[in-house]
């Protein structure tokens, strides 16, 4: 049996969730706030779930402390970067320590899903994704025994005895000896999966700041997220453009500014290239999504767009997702173009605007609520 | 379930050489029982304060979970735990080397000592293994018939007031409880004629059969008519969580729960106390003993890494250790060298100061008798001197606005010696007292903050009164000041708002 602690630990472990799920908002729009431990464990700062009591406030009530130094000396490590008042903490209280939680990821993507009630998906096309798995199923004659198989090595037993002529139907007693031992045994089976890739396009040309940058690496972190939880094993892969496109690795996605024009027509170009030469749509579930400020080079281009979309995107993809970050720069106009083909309740396109940091979580149920 | 077991083999041999050393040393404690256990166990004995058995609450889990991934992650080791008992236990980290166990036994015969001695300590429970067992099994009994979630979210609310103790009460002796109690009892019975109170019961459930005695309607109105608007309800006290078990209109089951933690409270009350100067006694004696005579020459190295590890200084914080085993040793070198009183004072002469010696070589006598007598701020206040601050580097800082960051403000003795006696005032909490129950006759609960200099956490304040309003079930108030202004926090189950 487990220690009572570990009921204790359950329990802080609920609170905690519950907690999470509560300021989801806020974790959302600070971005950053979780990071990603390893492939599938997040760690989550957690301020002030302790009890509260009365104590006093005013932490600039100061302290004491024991070194060398000079009236004037700063005591804390190094200096505040902002130089604001009120930023510096220092001396002990209860309450100031703040609790990194982990988790693992299929708990915070639960969060997530209750939280902005996401439906589940139902993927589409046949399962075609091999992979290697062992259960339990078989019976083997050695094993562990953690392993063992009462009942069969009683029947095992009996059956020898029976066999034997030992056995007494007035004395029914069945002692197994040591070849009757059957375990549990593993079988290897292949099973077939969906498999899923998500293909990210972002408009890195001048009009996009660091902050649409920032919103859009916050949203595609809740959305990997959120799929991963669904399919066993996705891909995800990064195109940007400004007036060209090219793929990159996750770390250029997001730290790439270049300047000049845009020709959003280039990274649909290029998403149907990849599509075309890596993943047959009757076997994967294509998520498209592209972030950009809405500017596009000219209505010709737009108009190639809406062509390639229609012709080939759209038809292989599961969803197609437009989000659009609001800028000082953007004119929004290719939003605008996509809500007069498609209408803003497309059946395979969702468009969203995303307007600030807060409007993010609002943006990942408009693009993942459908369920698809 | 055993998840720690007795020391044997060479491990209770050192148990015998080192506590042998301590008796030649004149160290006077309870007998010692030492276990090992794996990093696991002793994670979760100190999650829970250091006891095998405590009440189901998250916040053993929480701590349990800081403490593991502490350890997991390298940032911070438990060496041993060691509670105040009779028979006195203390855990060892199966995985310390010989001379951190060596160091670690050492260190706890000191703790011992103090807890068999210092006179904070005197009326504590020292079978409190057993209560806090038992005290587990009453709240899961609790939890069974009330349901887990109700009594858990109760004890949320008393742990939230966990901190408003008097410090007094740690002197109201036994037998004067057990005095008061008869006459309690004695009071029922002449009213009531049911004699059913037997006297081996705990505190907790003997202040909870007050309780109900209290509740008979009959009392009650007895009770309003004896004393007016100037009964019970009005009397001061800062014992709030006793006050709560006598007047709060609670269940029997809560009103157990009070008294549950209002007991363990005060039980771990003398320790936060006397930290300064339990852990300076345990670290003074862990010293000598392993450097006069239970350390091997091989070892020098090992133990001196270990020592400074313990004793580091940090310029955010004073290290109870550190503060605790210099002052000792200081009290020791001047008492042996007769540097006090009015003599060694009035002289003038820095030189013959610093060189005065009368032989008069009480130095570990008078140690012994401050450990008996004193509290962390008595003993601050009497033997903390401008010399010893000057040598330990101490300094106040505070935060400059004008840089955003705490500086060094000043390493004037008075200053210091002034921030850390209010930094040990009433163990670092408020003092909160109850000041009327029945305030604007309303049956209204009145807190007041005795407030010297430093205000209240205002977000804090409004949580905590939140969970009072939950035990007591009427507006609560809580008089301070804030920002040199007289104020009122009001909540009244609804809305919190200050009233000047």
């Amino acid at each position: 049996m487990d220690h009572p602690i570990k009921r204790d630990h359950a329990r802080f472990r609920k609170i905690v969730k519950g907690k999470i799920r509560e300021n989801l908002r806020k974790y959302v729009s600070q971005g950053n706030q979780i990071i990603p431990k390893g492939t599938d464990k997040f760690t989550v700062p957690m301020p002030t779930i302790d009890i509260p009591r009365f104590r006093f406030g005013d932490k600039s009530q100061g302290g004491l402390g024991q070194g060398q130094g000079q009236p004037g000396d700063p005591v804390d490590g190094q200096a505040d970067p902002n130089g604001q008042p009120g930023q510096g903490e220092a001396g002990e209280g209860e309450g100031d320590k703040e609790l990194d939680v982990e988790l693992s990821l299929d708990e915070l993507a639960r969060i997530l899903g209750e939280e902005l009630e996401l439906p589940n998906i139902e993927p589409k096309g046949k399962k075609s994704l091999q992979s290697v798995v062992d259960r339990y199923t078989n019976i083997g004659t050695t094993g562990p025994d953690s392993l063992r198989h009462l009942r069969r090595t009683y029947k095992q037993a009996l059956k020898r005895q029976i066999a034997m002529d030992s056995y007494d139907p007035e004395n029914p007693a069945v002692v197994p000896i040591r070849r009757d031992f059957r375990y549990r045994s593993s079988d290897t089976k292949v099973e077939l999966q969906n498999a899923a890739v998500v293909i990210y396009m972002m408009d890195v040309s001048g009009s996009m700041g660091d902050e649409q940058k920032e919103i859009v690496r916050t949203e595609s972190f809740w959305i990997n997220l959120w799929l991963k939880s669904q399919y066993k094993d996705i891909e995800v892969r990064y195109i940007i453009h400004d007036a060209t496109a090219k793929e990159v690795d996750e770390h250029t996605f997001f730290r790439t500014r270049e300047s000049g024009g845009t020709l959003i027509s280039s990274a649909y170009n290029l998403c149907k290239e990849i599509i075309e030469k890596d993943y047959n749509p009757n076997e994967w579930n294509i998520y498209p999504f592209h972030f950009s400020d809405g500017d596009n080079w000219s209505a010709d281009d737009t108009k190639l767009c809406l062509e390639l979309l229609d012709r080939v995107i759209l038809p292989v993809s599961n969803v197609f997702c437009y989000g659009q970050v609001e800028s000082r720069y953007g004119s929004g106009q290719f939003y605008k173009d996509l809500t007069t083909k498609y209408g803003t309740d497309g059946e395979k396109l969702i468009l969203s605007k995303i307007k600030n940091k807060e409007g993010i979580l609002d943006s990942i149920k408009e693009f993942l609520g459908k369920g698809k | 379930m055993n998840r720690s077991k007795p020391i044997t083999g060479d491990l209770l041999a050192l148990k015998n050489q080192i506590e042998g050393y301590a008796v030649e040393y004149g160290l006077d404690f309870f007998p010692q029982v030492f276990e090992v256990c794996d990093y696991d166990t002793i994670n979760i004995l100190a999650a829970q304060g250091g006891f095998p058995s405590r009440y189901p609450h998250w916040k053993f889990g929480m701590d349990y979970d800081q403490l593991s991934k502490g350890y997991t992650y390298g940032l911070q080791k438990i060496y041993e735990m060691v509670i105040n008992t009779d028979p006195c236990y203390a855990y060892l980290l199966q995985a310390n080397n010989w001379v951190d166990q060596k160091i670690v036994m050492a260190h706890v015969y000191g703790h011992n000592d103090f807890f068999k001695n210092n006179a904070w300590f005197a009326n504590t429970n020292r079978k409190m293994m057993d209560v806090m067992a038992n005290h587990g099994t009453k709240i899961r009994r609790y939890m069974d018939r009330y349901g887990a979630d109700a009594v858990e979210s109760f004890i949320d609310k008393v742990l939230s007031l966990e901190n408003l103790l008097d410090i007094n009460e740690l002197f109201e002796t036994s037998s004067l409880k057990r005095h008061r109690q008869e006459q309690v009892v004695q009071q029922r019975e002449e009213n009531e004629d049911d004699g059913y109170l037997i006297d081996d019961r705990s505190a907790a459930l003997k202040s909870f059969m007050r309780t109900k005695a209290r509740q008979t309607p009959k009392e009650d109105v007895k009770k309003e008519e004896d004393f007016g608007a100037e009964g019970p309800l009005a009397h001061r006290t800062r014992d709030i969580l006793g006050y709560l078990i006598s007047y709060a209109p609670i269940e029997e089951w809560q009103a157990d729960i009070l008294g549950i933690l209002r007991e363990e409270a005060y039980y771990f009350l003398p320790q936060r106390l006397t930290k300064i100067m339990n852990e300076g006694w345990a670290s003074y004696w862990h010293s000598t003993i392993m450097t006069r005579r239970a350390l091997d020459a091989s070892e020098i190295v090992d133990f001196a890494d270990k020592h400074a590890g313990v004793m580091y200084m940090s310029k955010q914080n004073i290290n109870p250790y550190k503060i605790g085993i210099e002052l000792m040793r200081d009290i020791e070198y001047r008492w042996d060298r007769g540097m006090f009183g009015k003599e060694y004072n009035d002289c003038t002469d820095m030189h013959e100061k610093h060189r005065w010696d009368t032989k008069l070589m009480q130095g570990r006598e008078k140690i012994f008798e401050v450990r008996k007598s004193h509290n962390d701020i008595s003993f601050i206040d009497e033997f903390l001197t401008p010399d010893f601050c000057e040598r330990q580097q101490l300094f106040t800082y505070k935060y400059n606005p004008r840089t955003g960051r705490f500086e060094i403000d000043t390493k004037d003795f008075l200053a210091i010696k002034q921030k850390l006696l209010s930094q040990l005032t009433n163990f670092g909490q408020p003092i909160i007292e109850v000041e009327d129950g029945n305030y604007m006759n309303r049956k209204e609960l009145l807190l007041g903050h005795v407030h010297y200099g430093v205000d209240l956490d205002v977000n804090f304040a409004n949580e905590t009164l939140r969970n009072l309003y939950a035990i007591w079930r009427r507006p609560v108030n809580l008089r301070t000041k804030y920002e040199d202004k007289e104020v009122v926090f009001h909540f009244d189950g609804k809305d919190f708002r200050p009233q000047h």
